[in-house]
């Protein structure tokens, strides 16, 4: 019956490229995360009355989140060309398109970041470094545990964004089921093609969401 | 046999000079002495001096902070020692410098001039790994107990070990005895969002006393509990303060804290220490106007203060005020006064409450009768060491 509605569809290629924006999608949400939070907590950790208070850094480093999370991020691809090429070798595949996806989404996870150590109580700093705690375990035993589930919900909303930006990629050749909705699909015509490339987004950003939600569920305690 | 008299006389006036926590430790260095030699009388009273010593030494203390573009002066020159084992309280109204002044202790403020010497230490040359040292024997509970919601009672009690390097065998043990001390026994894997006020502030005293520090701080400590909790956890600090002889600086803006377990207290007002001494000197003979105001707090009551000013204006007789310590207030004083002397008596309003060592109350009374012998009954009741006070104007 499926071979019916989507006479067009040829399968293995589906796969395939459900493979390479998973692969895409898994690869940057991880480094976003990692880069997020250190970028997070730098900008938490330098503000005003903070452990590391530093105008300077503060300034430079919110400016840096500003300006990379404001570029439209097809135009941020095009800029990125250079570095991909640099760091990557070539400008296809699943691979060229993760410096992009991870210079566009970390500043914008960075900020849910920032949100999220915020929204600590300073009480429970305080009571840290009354105990003697240094700044390293001030981050990795209260500010992180503290807010885990926010830094959790928050990769969940940045990684399905990622989602829709690997298809965005894949409009210029990163592959994926971009390319395969955009190649395949739309340039011949065949919207069975770019159908079920989109139902296939969309159990993917739903599985993505209903993960993030069931781990947000067991981390909160409050 | 002599030995054994200059010992226990020793103990004793150890014990009265810094109150109840003393009689135990006082007797510990006693027993712990017993021996005849010269040697030993010398260790005797380097243990005793030691027992009386000053913890924490504050002297010219001044904190000003910037804000947007006006100072603000938050402690302003204050000087004060605080004796080890003793339950100190800092009372004063909020904005008064009393949260600032306890964050200079553990150096969570640094003060703009002055020195703080902390058993020893001077604690504003301190940084880095010094400062964290010395931190971790200078515990502190809070006014909203300030535990990490993603950790149960039991991790929590051990992050301090976990800060201090502790092993794990070491730390499981150390906590399950901590909560045992603070009786939260069986709500070990609890989260704290899973647990009452009084239940937070135990894991929070728990994970204060988990590094055996020398003073506790405690910021407010009760102020976010009901009454009953505020009893409970006074009563535990008590218990704290005499089992393990732990120094107790607290801040607190309700004169009934400072009433139940305080030795000694200092009254803040706009950064200065008004007034320190003893309890119980405090409130027989309140000196600032500040503290006449916080004990009022626990023993006025405002609908008898329009019946009393209706009395003041009554010119038949003499309202005066009996002011009652310690043991006065077990003695028949009244009862002697109308016997000897030809006078009425009216009792306006009576009022008694039992503080850290010993009892404290008023008495308002009307004095009816010939004025002569009326002079005659106040300067009895003077003799008899009761403070007493002439209101009506006549």
């Amino acid at each position: 019956m499926i071979e019916q509605w989507f006479p067009n569809v040829n399968w293995d290629k589906m796969w395939e490229a459900t493979g390479e924006t998973l692969y895409m999608t898994a690869f940057s949400t991880v480094l976003t995360f990692i880069f997020g939070i250190a970028l997070g907590l730098l900008l938490f950790l330098t503000s005003r009355g903070q452990l590391w208070s530093n105008r300077f850094t503060n300034v430079i480093t919110a400016a840096f989140v500003n300006i990379f999370r404001s570029i439209p991020f097809i135009i941020l691809i095009i800029l990125l060309f250079p570095v991909t090429k640099f760091l990557i070798g070539t400008l296809r595949g699943p691979n060229a398109a993760l410096p992009a996806l991870i210079i566009g989404a970390a500043p914008f996870y960075a900020r849910m970041v920032l949100i999220a150590l915020q929204e600590i109580d300073r009480g429970v700093i305080e009571a840290a470094r009354s105990m003697g705690a240094k700044t390293t375990t001030i981050i990795f035993k209260v500010l992180l545990p503290e807010s885990m589930p926010a830094l959790v919900s928050g990769i969940t909303v940045t990684s399905i964004a990622l989602v829709g930006y690997t298809a965005m990629a894949g409009a210029i050749g990163a592959g994926g089921l971009g390319t395969l909705a955009y190649l395949e699909g739309f340039q011949r015509s065949r919207g069975d093609v770019t159908m079920m490339a989109t139902i296939l987004v969309l159990v993917i950003v739903f599985i993505i969401q209903f993960i993030g939600d069931l781990i947000v569920k067991r981390l909160d305690k409050r | 046999m002599q030995l054994g008299v200059f010992k226990s006389g020793r103990c004793r006036l150890a014990s009265a000079g810094v109150g109840k926590t003393e009689t135990t430790r006082g007797a510990g260095i006693c027993s712990a002495s017993a021996g005849t030699d010269t040697l030993n009388y010398q260790n005797i009273i380097t243990d005793l001096l030691k027992a009386v010593q000053k913890m924490i030494q504050l002297t010219n203390v001044h904190k000003r902070f910037q804000l947007n573009q006006a100072e603000i002066v938050a402690v302003d020159d204050v000087t004060l020692a605080i004796k080890e084992g003793e339950i100190f309280g800092v009372i004063g109204y909020s904005g008064a410098g009393k949260s600032t002044l306890i964050r200079l202790l553990n150096g969570l403020e640094q003060p703009t001039s002055g020195s703080i010497v902390i058993n020893d230490l001077e604690m504003t040359t301190l940084k880095g790994a010094g400062l964290r040292n010395a931190r971790q024997k200078i515990s502190m509970i809070f006014q909203h107990f300030n535990l990490l919601w993603s950790r149960t009672v039991e991790d929590n009690i051990s992050f301090p070990l976990e800060i201090a390097g502790v092993k794990k065998a070491e730390r499981d043990a150390k906590v399950k005895e901590l909560i045992d001390l603070v009786g939260l026994s069986g709500r070990e894997k609890a989260y704290p969002s899973q647990l009452s006020g009084g239940q937070k502030q135990r894991v929070g005293i728990a994970r204060a006393l988990a590094n055996d520090p020398e003073v506790l701080l405690c910021d407010e400590a009760t102020s976010a509990l009901d009454p009953e909790t505020t009893n409970a956890i006074l009563d535990l600090l008590t218990e704290i303060n005499e089992r393990l002889g732990l120094t107790i600086v607290l801040i607190t803006h309700e004169m009934q804290v400072i009433r139940k377990i305080c030795h000694r207290v200092a009254v803040m007002e706009a950064g200065k220490v008004v007034e320190v001494g003893n309890v119980l000197d405090v409130f027989q003979s309140p000196q600032a106007e500040i503290t006449k105001r916080f004990i009022s707090q626990v023993s006025d009551n405002a609908d008898a203060d329009e019946a009393i000013k209706h009395l003041q204006e009554d010119t038949n007789g003499k309202l005066v005020k009996l002011t009652f310590i310690g043991e006065r207030t077990e003695q028949p004083v009244l009862a002697e006064l109308i016997r000897k002397f030809e006078i009425d008596v009216n009792i306006v309003q009576g009022n008694i409450s039992a503080l850290h060592d010993g009892a404290y109350g008023t008495l308002m009374l009307q004095l009816i009768g010939n004025p002569a012998i009326i002079d005659e009954a106040i300067s009895y009741l003077h003799a008899n060491e009761v403070k007493t006070e002439v209101l009506t104007n006549d």
